[in-house]
């Protein structure tokens, strides 16, 4: 006989986002909280993060990855009613909110939720995901996982080493790998522009001379049993290689920061809509997603530049989750948005009229001076790319409900070289 | 003129120094933190150096910071001191394990905590 267990919020993933959600959900009133974890340990992906630079817009002070996390685990422990179960995995989640989990300690366990929270992360776009030539050898690893093993297990991957995305991972890794002594021949980027934020290419390449190849890919990994080098060439303007102009890099190490995917496994499960442009759930301004009493947040919903963004947004999700048990926040009134010039995806995609909705805007391509859009609000932005959230608060007096939808767009810009 | 990106928080402006006489003009920082980011940049540069160091009894790394920023200069050499710690447990989160690091007057502290008898499995 199955063991199903009634309780009023399961959130799913014990990571920096489902932490601020089940702390906000408790702190608004909700009493019967499951946290569920896979690791044997809470905290994500912040214990391996072991750099500074987190806390600065949620603390307002600066923090390593370790350091946040314990904050959350601090805040954790003040609120007996969140049960939080780690080593214990959830295999499916349905649209009527039953969520089966599986744990060495107990089994087969169900939860009959009112409501779920959906914080399960992304995880690393992989070698076989950009189908790059060559043989298969051992020293190919992906920007996070090499991060755990440095910085959790203490190995050292290698001697040299290449870079190919200067994802915000890969850029905190080619310091990681300098710092220990392994020498970060050339961090690469299919790109005109860095994916990772200006201060990274600052902080981890420029301090450390290591160059940053733009418009630059792997054509070509060698090696029977170890990397032993890998071909490079420069892209033209349709991103593809000119083979003819290519060089090679000598390494024992190739090390991919090539995206990161928002985990919607169990979501797709559910039957929650999923946006192409983010890879997460559609949500609107309370992080509902188009599931009845399901919500979504963290890097699930959308990829993050900050921490502090996902403990922001997933408060939110936390405290109308806590809304939506006590019956508010039903059958409430949207705006879906529309993409315009220049933006590649925008969160929410739901815009609840008659409130004020913090949005998370990405850019298609890096532009100077331009003029952002958003309903009928206008703000001057100096400097857009598509490795920098922009930000922008809409207000309720900056929706009309008679347009239908709420467009927002950069305009006149100049593009950035 | 020396253009910076500033490096204080993840908005990174970019801050314009020109030299102005005997002094430094500092334009284009959002906040004054950024002013006096541009001006040690331009006389002293500082950075928190984070990195791991070894747990006896452990197959675990203890994540570790310097407590404050320290000279750029002096990052290869911290870096030489932190390779030959070896922690044992416990250990706090904000435990002092070296005072002085590398002669910078900047201690080095822990940024987790290990149980006396924390295994693998824990993390």
């Amino acid at each position: 006989m199955l063991n199903t267990k009634e309780v009023d919020l399961v959130v799913v993933g014990g990571g920096p986002a489902g932490m601020a959600a089940a702390v906000a959900a408790s702190e608004a009133g909700v009493e019967a909280i499951v946290l569920i974890e896979r690791q044997a340990r809470l905290g994500g992906i912040l214990p391996q993060c072991i750099h500074n630079g987190f806390g600065l817009r949620f603390f307002k002070e600066e923090l390593t990855g370790p350091e946040y996390a314990h904050r959350f685990m601090l805040e954790l422990e003040k609120h007996p009613g969140i049960e939080v179960k780690t080593g214990t995995m959830v295999i499916k989640v349905t649209a009527d909110r039953q969520v089966m989990t599986v744990s060495a300690a107990e089994g087969l366990v169900c939860y009959q939720a009112r409501a779920v929270i959906l914080a399960m992360g992304c995880r690393e776009r992989p070698r076989g995901a950009i189908n790059i030539p060559g043989t298969r050898p051992a020293g190919i690893y992906t920007a996070g996982s090499l991060q755990y093993l440095m910085n959790i297990e203490g190995f050292l991957p290698g001697r040299t080493a290449v870079i190919l995305g200067s994802g915000d991972i890969g850029l905190i890794m080619a310091r990681r790998l300098t710092l220990e002594g392994i020498q970060v021949k050339a961090v690469l980027e299919l790109m005109p522009y860095s994916n990772g934020l200006n201060r990274n290419v600052v902080q981890c390449l420029e301090d450390f001379k290591i160059p940053l190849y733009l418009s630059h890919t792997v054509t070509a990994i060698h090696g029977q049993k170890r990397v032993e080098k890998v071909s490079v060439a420069p892209v033209g303007a349709d991103l593809k290689p000119l083979v003819e102009k290519g060089f090679d890099l000598a390494c024992d190490t190739l090390v991919l920061s090539v995206g990161l995917i928002p985990e919607n496994e169990l979501s797709l499960q559910a039957g929650v809509e999923l946006d192409p442009a983010t890879g997460g759930p559609v949500v609107d301004s309370f992080y509902h997603t188009t599931v009845e009493g399901i919500f979504a947040c963290g890097n699930v919903a959308h990829v993050h530049d900050l921490v502090d963004d996902v403990s922001t947004e997933s408060a939110i999700a936390g405290r109308a989750a806590a809304a939506y048990l006590r019956g508010e926040i039903r059958g409430t009134r949207w705006l879906p948005v529309k993409a315009g010039r220049n933006i590649r995806s925008v969160v929410p995609q739901r815009i609840v009229t008659g409130q004020a909705t913090p949005l998370y805007i990405r850019a298609r391509f890096p532009e100077r001076d331009v003029l952002l859009q958003v309903g009928r609000g206008r703000s001057r932005r100096r400097i857009v790319s598509p490795g920098e959230t922009i930000y922008y608060t809409v207000k309720p007096e900056e929706i009309s409900e008679t347009d239908g939808w709420i467009g927002v767009s950069l305009e006149g810009g100049e593009i950035d070289d | 003129m020396t253009e910076l990106t500033c490096i204080v928080c993840p908005v990174g402006c970019r801050i314009r120094v020109d030299r102005d006489g005997n002094g430094l003009k500092i334009t284009g920082n959002g906040c004054p933190r950024g002013l006096t980011y541009a001006r040690e940049e331009m006389t002293a540069p500082q950075r928190t150096l984070t990195a791991v160091v070894e747990v006896a009894g452990s197959d675990c790394m203890l994540p570790v910071k310097t407590k404050v920023a320290i000279p750029k200069a002096k990052i290869w050499a911290a870096m030489q001191e932190i390779k030959a710690i070896t922690v044992h447990p416990p250990v706090t989160i904000g435990q002092v394990l070296k005072e002085d690091l590398a002669g910078s007057g900047v201690a080095l502290v822990a940024t987790g905590t290990i149980d006396q008898d924390e295994k693998r499995e824990n993390l």
